[in-house]
């Protein structure tokens, strides 16, 4: 018998349509309308500036620790506006814009990143996880997720987020096998940005993707250019369509890079150089799409000077909300003893009550 | 004696067991270009190389399984577990394999493993990265717990738990890392599993403290002394095994026992720790045993309300002046 070679029911693409010198491939240009370009536009550009003022705050002692964004914004932006209000999005802990796009607010995030319990509460009628923070954990929820609408009978899906150092946990083939396995509308989407605090990806595994490994429990894996949002939306839009079909789940691997700090704990400069930074600097995803947007006609310099103002404004208004609910919110400190069960059992009542004496005198 | 941070001294402890011999060797998330992200390793790759200084993909259980497997190959793996809540993703490992690998072989195989991890709030890091998981394992039989509170006894232990047969769980609490003291530089120095160390000899009241509440008890104690009250305070530094007649016998003397640790109240060492006095020492306290620890919630991510969760000095004083308002 000869040693043959299997057929495996995918291949792994990559998909790139708006390249970093502004190349665009007209044949794969998805066929968006202005509304819907612009509006990508502002949200990655509100991504951005807000996740710099985040960087402020904390560095100002007016919240805590948290893990910037910058760099991802077309990864996680393409990535949910593939989605509708009614499907659910599970992110790690670097999904700010993502966040914002499907509703939640920046009040909520600072007042999330400054301590209070209300930070925390997802609104109503906005189908997102709260963050993971252990890696890995929620790749597995969004098989639950998937598994729960599929046997409600419903067609929404679910979108999970998670790093390329995740890809490394248990957690992500257990949860890609499942999928596969239960036939989830689950699609798994991999910010590889190319590090996992100090660990290169080089260094996460030998694979030469991510998305491969997706092939290995029959599940299409895909490729996109994370940087480019064209590529990594249409990326996005196939696989919610195939899983809204019954037709399950899909990995996608966003190749970006973190251009800032992995949490504001972080020092970089102690494991990689500024040359690598960059190069990557001029793959940026936001001044590409704004060149693609101008060439288009739909964006200017004053658009964007105009915008970044409103932005600004927004931005500062928001903190200036959530730091006076700050004030309004101190009372509710109370609520951790009563957030832990749906009935409060009775020998927490002593801790409750020596905390509300506490906070009286406080 | 020349003073070292405890984070140094536990670097001086790996650094010698690993010139010392060759099968010892390091293996965790961020140990080695980054020295680890508490900056116990750092400098470590540069003189013992990648092999031997081993950045891992991020899988606490492929880490610990892995260091199973080599330590029963007579290797002496130290491996590095981030965060003490994240054990659990290790969880079947350390409970099922690690602990019970000896014993599963009919008391063939030895497990030179130390699984060195972090415990305790660093400070704000909420309610995923500040627990103190200590007790989580102290229920699982076959593997040693180990949770210094002194840079010389984090040298001392950690050697010991290298040059043992048997696995440990090595806690290093994340408060402490920048704390100094006196260590022995003799590379030969150890200490002893099971012994527990009095740290400050009193007669009115024992404090026994597990981990950073060895330097909160030392404090209390301080501040009872000019109210003429002595405290004691003892440090089993081992929790598995834990020695019994050191802690039975200063209760002897005081006669009045407070048990403080960062873990959460309920169950947490001092659950055992009292029952093995109720046990075996009933007879000479004047009145109940009195537990410190945090609060049954899950820390909070608010510096304010995490600092009401957690025990602090002033809980030791108030405890052990509960004494006397009875
Ligand atoms: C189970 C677990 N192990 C270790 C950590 C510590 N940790 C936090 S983030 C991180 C790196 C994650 O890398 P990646 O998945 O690539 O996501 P990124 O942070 O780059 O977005 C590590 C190791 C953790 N939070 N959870």
């Amino acid at each position: 018998m000869p040693r043959t070679t299997i057929d495996l029911p995918y291949q792994v693409e990559h998909i790139s349509i708006l390249d970093e010198d502004g190349n665009l491939d007209h044949d794969l240009e998805p066929d968006l309308s202005e509304e819907f370009l612009l509006r990508l536009h502002r949200y990655m550009l509100l991504g951005r500036r807000f996740d710099e003022r985040m960087l402020k705050l904390q560095r100002q002692g007016r919240i805590g620790t948290f893990a910037p964004i910058q760099g991802q914004e077309a990864s996680q932006l393409g990535s949910v506006a593939a989605l509708r209000d009614s499907d659910w999005m599970a992110p790690a802990f670097r999904e700010s814009a993502a966040q914002l796009w499907r509703g939640q607010s920046m009040e909520s995030f600072l007042l999330y990143y400054g301590g209070y319990f209300r930070g925390g509460e997802i609104p109503e009628g906005i189908r997102n996880l709260p963050v993971a923070i252990p890696v890995g954990t929620q790749i597995l929820h969004a098989v639950g997720l998937g598994y729960a609408i599929k046997v409600h009978g419903q067609d929404d899906v679910a979108m999970v987020f998670f790093g390329d150092g995740a890809t490394s946990e248990g957690d992500f083939h257990e949860a890609v096998n499942n999928a596969g396995v239960f036939k989830t509308p689950t699609i798994f989407v991999c910010q590889n940005n190319q590090y996992a605090i100090s660990i290169p990806r080089s260094h996460q595994t030998q694979a030469k993707t991510l998305a491969q490994k997706a092939l290995a429990y029959g599940v299409p894996g895909i490729q996109t250019d994370g940087n480019d949002i064209l590529a990594v939306y249409v990326a996005a839009i196939e696989a919610v369509e195939r899983a809204r079909a019954g037709e399950g789940p899909t990995l996608i691997e966003n190749v970006t890079y973190r251009l800032s700090v992995h949490t504001t704990a972080d020092d970089p400069t102690r494991y990689r150089d500024e040359e690598e930074v960059a190069v990557w600097e001029k793959r940026e995803p936001i001044s590409r799409f704004q060149r693609y947007l101008k060439d288009k006609g739909m964006l200017t310099d004053n658009a964007i000077t105009a915008l970044e103002d409103e932005i600004k404004d927004e931005i500062a208004e928001a903190v200036d909300k959530a730091e006076e609910r700050m004030e309004t919110l101190k009372d509710e400190a109370i609520t951790m003893f009563d957030h832990l069960y749906a009935e409060r059992p009775a020998y927490l009542e002593e801790q409750r009550q020596a905390f509300a004496a506490h906070w009286e005198k406080a | 004696m020349r003073e070292l941070t405890y984070s140094e001294a536990i670097r001086e402890a790996l650094v010698e067991e690993m010139r010392r011999d060759a099968n010892v060797f390091l293996m965790g998330e961020d140990v080695g270009t980054f020295g680890g992200v508490w900056g116990v390793s750092h400098g470590m790759l540069d003189e013992f190389g990648p092999e031997r200084v081993r950045d891992t993909p991020i899988s606490e259980i492929a880490i610990v399984g892995a260091g199973l497997g080599a330590a029963m190959m007579g290797m002496r793996p130290v491996v590095e577990i981030m965060f003490g809540d994240f054990l659990m993703c290790a969880g079947d490992q350390i409970v099922n394999q690690v602990a019970k690998a000896r014993f599963m072989s009919g008391g063939k195989a030895d497990v030179p493993l130390t699984i060195r991890v972090t415990s305790g709030a660093p400070g704000s890091a909420a309610a995923q990265h500040s627990q103190s998981p200590e007790s989580w394992f102290m229920n699982i039989p076959g593997i040693k717990i180990v949770a210094p509170a002194l840079p010389a006894d984090a040298k001392g232990l950690l050697k010991t738990a290298i040059r043992g047969e048997d696995p440990v769980l090595f806690f290093e609490h994340k408060m402490l890392y920048a704390e100094k003291g006196p260590v022995p530089d003799d590379a030969d120095f150890t200490v002893p599993f099971g012994v527990a160390s009095v740290v400050r000899e009193g007669v009115d009241v024992t404090v026994v403290g597990v981990g950073n509440m060895v330097l909160k008890a030392l404090k209390a104690a301080a501040q009872l002394a000019e109210q003429g009250i002595r405290v004691e305070v003892i440090d089993p530094r081992t929790l598995v095994p834990l020695d019994k007649e050191t802690l039975i016998r200063s209760v002897q003397k005081t006669s009045r026992v407070v048990i403080a640790h960062e873990a959460h109240l309920r169950s947490g060492p001092a659950a055992e720790i009292a029952a093995v006095l109720a046990e075996e020492a009933i007879e000479y306290l004047d009145g109940p045993i009195v537990r410190v620890g945090a609060k049954n919630v899950p820390l909070p991510y608010s510096p304010i309300l995490e600092q009401f969760v957690l025990p602090d000095v002033s809980d030791i004083v108030a405890a052990v002046a509960s004494f006397w308002k009875r």
